[in-house]
């Protein structure tokens, strides 16, 4: 039997059953704890874990990012909250040299179980610092797991078999879907890391997204269906290690491929996509492989702006019509 | 840096004979030994290309060693930088895999994936040598982190060098472990010289201890040539940290001999502030020290020297003769996910 909660509660579900789980999980970040997170994701978790193990730290990424890599190598599984990924950019020291390579460095003598969660992305008119997409930056790198969530089911799900994994994972989530409301089974189950989810399915075209453009894609997608064009519509879930399957068995199916990814598009993820599929799937496609980025810019902060940047149902629309050749 | 004296004003030498044993001199002066032999042949062999890559030795900065076996309990916890040959064999890492690993062999502590600046030994509780200047400070206090955290009484030992003591990572380092009461006992080696620029060049604070009165982090100045001074330091810090008082921080006044890499003729200072160290080599101080006080007798010291000669000649040989690892190695130890799905192509 599900219930139907927010995407926050999701998580902060999955963070509350490990900790009871395991002792030696932690919480840490910025206004996690007395405050009960800058976006309520751990809220009560001080009141049931207390001081010791839900940590209020002060403003210094890269400090206490730098203590969960070492608690980590110490034998702690450590949750590290970032309020945004904009402001892990001060952590990535600890993150793309320790956390990725300790491992390697020891000749597998020291792991890193450490999540490094936050949300990734634009959230409204912050302004160029605060509105970032993180994906690529961190699936770029050899040692690391990224996981980029949307669905609270699968969030939970994930973020549970994200606390229990032996390597490091960077865990995206996204402000403007804290308050998605979704249905969440009752009894315990995780999510395996590295398989994409068929949201939708359709014959035409395939549409490829994760995070918080999941929205905009399902939207596009019911729209042209109104128009008689089937989209068959796949999550990521997981960026890194990138489920390629999934996608190369619906592009031979449907012959086309759109993605629509918040990251910018210089060597991103649709990059990556297009590559494989250019490689495993060439003699399928009936069109070129084509994407939906944000624009190859920063992101100002006035109004206009912020929808000429991002992807939008009607830019994924004309992509698939492009694709479709109509 | 100035020219060094006998007698400094900033740190604390031990002039009145403590009661350290026959034992511990020797201890001292073996550890010291194995690290200055192991060095200069290291040196040789990179000398001959048999060791490539960057290759920081320790010479120059073995007292600290001492203190380090003599002041330090197998279970405490041990990080520090790139410099780290030294560090590593007084944790117990054997010679072996420690010239084998800078040969690039399988036969190396890690199996040849680190090289010089990355040596660990998870037995030996040796959290690495890190080549990224100031890094392992919040990965010490994390390690530190850990220990209170699972209610042990063992220290997280972070070591740095003076050059890291201006990275940020140590601000925020010192900042937490002074608001959560960690037990870090961090130990600054300043030889000098961040790469070729001296201490005095890179802050007006040249006292770098001082640094801890800021966050009001117990610290002092310590005579980095002499391992009377460096355990007596290292011994008050623990007593310190194990009595739950939280973080200690000691500046290790040393000195390196060599420039900071083998490729680093080390123009940046004076022959003669060179020479003035070698006056104080804790080598040779020891040395003197142990017969003249007739604490030990010529032909055990005569002993050790024969022991560790023959230890890294031998240590050199099995370098040598190991094997290269294979090349499909590099695909392991990324993920401790066995079945991770490398792109390949």
């Amino acid at each position: 039997m599900g219930r139907v909660i927010t995407l926050r509660q999701a998580l902060g579900e999955a963070m509350s059953e490990e900790m009871r789980r395991d002792p030696d999980v932690f919480l840490m970040g910025e206004e996690v704890a007395q405050y009960n997170g800058a976006y309520k994701v751990s809220k009560g978790m001080l009141d049931e874990f207390g001081p010791e193990r839900v940590i209020d730290t002060p403003i210094a990424e890269l400090g206490f990012a730098g203590i969960g890599v070492g608690a980590a190598m110490n034998g702690l599984r450590p949750i590290v909250e970032f309020m945004t990924w904009n402001f892990a950019i001060l952590a990535f020291d600890q993150i793309v040299n320790n956390a990725a390579k300790t491992l390697s460095q020891s000749a597998g003598q020291f792991n890193c179980p450490i999540v490094f969660r936050g949300p990734s992305g634009s959230a409204g008119q912050l302004a160029q610092q605060h509105s970032q997409t993180f994906e690529s930056w961190m699936a770029n790198t050899p040692g690391l797991k990224v996981i980029s969530i949307t669905d609270p089911k699968d969030a939970k799900g994930l973020l549970k078999s994200a606390i229990r994994d032996d390597d490091p994972i960077c865990f995206m989530e996204s402000e403007q879907l804290y308050g998605l409301k979704g249905e969440v089974p009752e009894e315990e189950y995780l999510t395996p890391i590295g398989k994409a989810a068929i949201r939708r399915e359709g014959t035409d075209v395939t549409l490829v997204s994760f995070n918080k453009m999941m929205e905009v894609t399902k939207a596009a997608a019911e729209e042209l269906a109104k128009d008689g064009i089937s989209a068959e519509v796949i999550d990521l879930r997981t960026i890194r290690p990138l489920d390629h399957e999934t996608i190369v068995n619906s592009v031979k199916k449907t012959n086309r491929l759109v993605v629509i990814d918040e990251c910018w598009p210089f060597a991103g993820v649709s990059a990556e996509i297009a590559y494989e599929i250019q490689k495993y799937a060439f003699d399928y496609l009936d069109a070129p492989v084509t994407r939906v980025n944000s624009a190859d810019t920063s992101l100002p902060y006035a109004a206009p702006f912020v929808d000429e940047y991002l992807p939008t149902p009607t830019k994924v629309i004309q992509a698939v019509k492009a694709v479709m050749y109509r | 840096m100035a020219v060094a004296t006998k007698k400094k004003t900033t740190t604390k030498r031990v002039t009145k004979k403590k009661g350290f044993t026959k034992e511990t001199y020797l201890q001292w002066y073996e550890i010291m030994l194995r690290v200055r032999r192991f060095e200069e042949r290291a040196l040789m062999a990179y000398s001959q290309q048999k060791i490539r890559g960057f290759c920081h030795v320790y010479i120059g900065q073995e007292a600290i060693t001492a203190g380090m076996v003599s002041a330090l309990t197998p279970e405490d916890k041990v990080v520090t930088a790139y410099r780290q040959h030294g560090i590593a064999l007084s944790r117990g890492l054997t010679s072996r895999a420690c010239m084998a690993e800078l040969y690039g062999k399988a036969t190396g502590c890690v199996e040849g994936k680190g090289g010089s600046m990355h040596f660990f030994s998870k037995e030996l509780n040796y959290f690495g040598g890190n080549g990224i200047v100031g890094a392992q400070i919040p990965i010490g206090t994390g390690i530190g982190f850990a220990e209170k955290y699972r209610g042990t009484k063992n220290i997280a030992v972070t070591m740095f060098g003076d050059g890291a003591a201006r990275q940020g990572a140590l601000y925020e380092s010192f900042n937490m472990a002074m608001a959560w009461n960690l037990p870090v006992l961090y130990i600054c080696e300043n030889n000098g010289y961040a790469m070729g620029t001296s201490v005095q060049r890179t802050s007006n604070v040249t006292e770098i201890h001082q640094v801890g009165d800021a966050f009001n982090m117990p610290n002092e100045a310590v005579d980095g040539m002499s391992p009377e001074s460096v355990h007596e330091a290292l011994q008050r810090a623990a007593d310190h940290i194990r009595a739950g008082k939280g973080p200690y921080f000691l500046e290790i006044k040393t000195y390196r001999y060599r420039g900071h890499s083998v490729s680093d003729p080390a123009k940046y200072r004076t022959k003669e502030e060179l020479e003035s160290y070698k006056q104080l080599d804790p080598l040779v101080v020891t040395e003197e020290k142990i017969i003249n006080d007739k604490i030990a007798t010529q032909d055990e010291i005569d002993a050790i020297k024969a022991k560790i000669k023959e230890e890294i000649e031998d240590a050199a040989e099995f370098a040598e003769n190991s094997p290269l690892p294979d090349p499909s190695e590099l695909y392991t130890h990324n993920y401790v996910q066995e079945d991770y799905p490398f792109i390949r192509d």
